[in-house]
């Protein structure tokens, strides 16, 4: 396992290959925003969230109606119907047509992608583990949590303010608690309720479904999970663009961030 | 400085080499366990090959829920169906006494059964859920004979290693490994809910595999044939499905 906080915060500029003195370049080199392995597992999963909102878009498409419990179809009550056409005949949409089936591709992508990222988010969450980046980075301190301090950035949040120098470096509490919201709780749930709709792994581990009240109820929390991931998606890149969408993306892509007039 | 990235040389060369031979390993273990599935080429070969693999050292003998009686839904949904041809309306005019079930292929002794021959063996009933990939679902009492047992009376060859099955309607043919053909709650299923099973369900006989998806419990089966290898059968790439884009592992 090599070690991360190396990998990332020892970067040497492109282009600053100056062989007389190597280490004086990393002296002055200014530290970066997230690690190497933020980076790359964040890259990944982008790719593989766009991936799986589009296939999941799809497959919800052939049967757009949610239920609760085990069981459901369109003989049974939903609990609520997407206003929208659907991919198949069977389902009464109230739309005088039905749209091209396209699950087949839909399927194989979406396991796909959630193979590839669920193998990066066990990379981060062990390599994070061993380098101390869930405690150092992303876990509020006492004093952050107080209602007076939590207030405070809410407030600034709803001003639009953009943030300050200090958060270059470090997240703020909001960020923090969203994040850990999104790693420990949102992926895991929208993991469990996959696996859930799966009638093989359901049959190895029957808790999986009975503990979520039935097939249909986890199909049903997939989506809610799902939204929220999409809800926090939109708002991470609101904020991306308020702090600076350049100086920002270049830090996650880069891990270097412009200090300065654009750095905030 | 030299030094140093000389180690690094080696230390990823190893590695690198280290990683090729064990994915070669790895690709050669899976081949022999049957880990890996007939549709496994393709950009998304590598997916479906995790699933089938991870699933079937998780659940090659796992059983699928059963539920009480008292979950049986109401109406069991008949799915849409391609519109009959004239040998199916032929044999549903004489209330399918005539319907047979031909198993050849690498078995010891071919046969054809008919619908009474089928329900002479023991009956069997489980109570489980189909669950289609569009996301719907519904449970019923599925009645029938384990796949396992006509197995055991035409006795299939050693070397088998996939069950093919065929529907009357010739686009509609699928196959299972040997894991879920000899599996208990793979069923040749001829009743539903204490009655003959409906046409609209698959009647008068249907493959009912509760531990994958519906698609994989083909309708008005009429042909099994034991084979060793997928590669004579359509494109080769183990059913109907994967030439149409879906999955031939269908446990997810």
């Amino acid at each position: 396992m090599p070690n991360m906080e190396t990998l990332g915060s020892a970067e040497v500029p492109v282009g600053a290959c100056v062989p007389s003195s190597a280490s004086a370049v990393r002296a002055t080199a200014p530290p970066s925003r997230h690690s190497a392995l933020v980076r790359v597992t964040h890259s990944v999963t982008i790719f593989c969230f766009i991936a799986l909102l589009v296939s999941g878009a799809e497959i919800v498409i052939s049967h757009p109606r949610f239920y609760w419990g085990e069981t459901g179809n369109v003989l049974t009550t939903p609990l609520f119907q997407l206003p929208i056409p659907s991919s198949r005949a069977l389902v009464p949409t109230g739309y005088g047509y039905v749209l091209p089936d396209q699950n087949g591709w839909s399927r194989a992508l979406h396991f796909q992608a959630a193979w590839i990222v669920v193998f990066t988010g066990v990379l981060y969450a062990i390599c994070s583990l061993l380098t101390g980046h869930f405690q150092k980075d992303l876990l509020p301190t006492k004093a952050n949590l107080s209602w007076r301090m939590l207030s405070t950035e809410i407030k600034r949040r709803l001003r639009f303010e953009r943030p300050g120098e200090a958060e270059t470096w470090s997240y703020n509490v909001l960020q923090q608690l969203a994040y850990l919201l999104v790693i420990f709780v949102l992926f895991p749930l929208v993991i469990w309720t996959g696996l859930a709709m799966s009638p093989a792994f359901v049959s190895a581990f029957p808790a999986s479904a009975t503990l979520l009240g039935g097939r249909q109820s986890a199909r049903t929390i997939h989506f809610f999970v799902s939204l929220a991931l999409v809800l926090f998606l939109v708002v991470h890149v609101v904020m991306v663009f308020l702090a600076g969408f350049r100086s920002r993306t270049g830090a996650m892509i880069t891990g270097r961030t412009a200090t300065g007039s654009e750095g905030a | 400085m030299t030094d140093l990235s000389r180690r690094k040389l080696i230390v990823t060369g190893l590695a690198a080499t280290a990683g090729v031979t064990g994915l070669g390993v790895a690709a050669r273990l899976a081949e022999k366990y049957g880990l890996v599935p007939p549709d496994h080429g393709g950009i998304y070969g590598p997916g479906e090959t995790l699933t089938y693999a991870a699933q079937r050292l998780l659940t090659r003998h796992s059983l699928a829920r059963e539920f009480p009686r008292s979950q049986i839904s109401k109406r069991p949904l008949a799915n849409e169906i391609p519109p009959f041809r004239d040998d199916f309306k032929r044999l549903a005019a004489g209330g399918f006494v005539d319907w047979r079930l031909n198993v050849d292929g690498m078995v010891g002794r071919p046969a054809s059964f008919s619908l009474t021959q089928l329900k002479s063996y023991p009956s069997l009933s489980q109570i489980t859920e189909l669950a289609c990939e569009e996301g719907w679902s519904y449970i019923a009492e599925w009645i029938g004979v384990p796949l396992s047992h006509v197995l055991d009376v035409v006795g299939i060859r050693p070397q088998a290693k996939y069950v093919v099955y065929f529907s009357i309607d010739p686009d509609w043919w699928e196959s299972m490994d040997m894991a879920d053909a000899l599996h208990p709650q793979t069923f040749l299923a001829y009743g539903m809910n204490g009655d003959d099973l409906p046409v609209g369900n698959g009647g008068p006989l249907r493959m009912r595999l509760p531990r994958q998806l519906g698609y994989k419990s083909v309708k008005f089966i009429t042909r099994l044939t034991v084979t060793d290898s997928m590669k004579g059968f359509g494109k080769g790439l183990g059913s109907a499905s994967p030439e149409g884009g879906y999955a031939w592992y269908a446990g997810i």
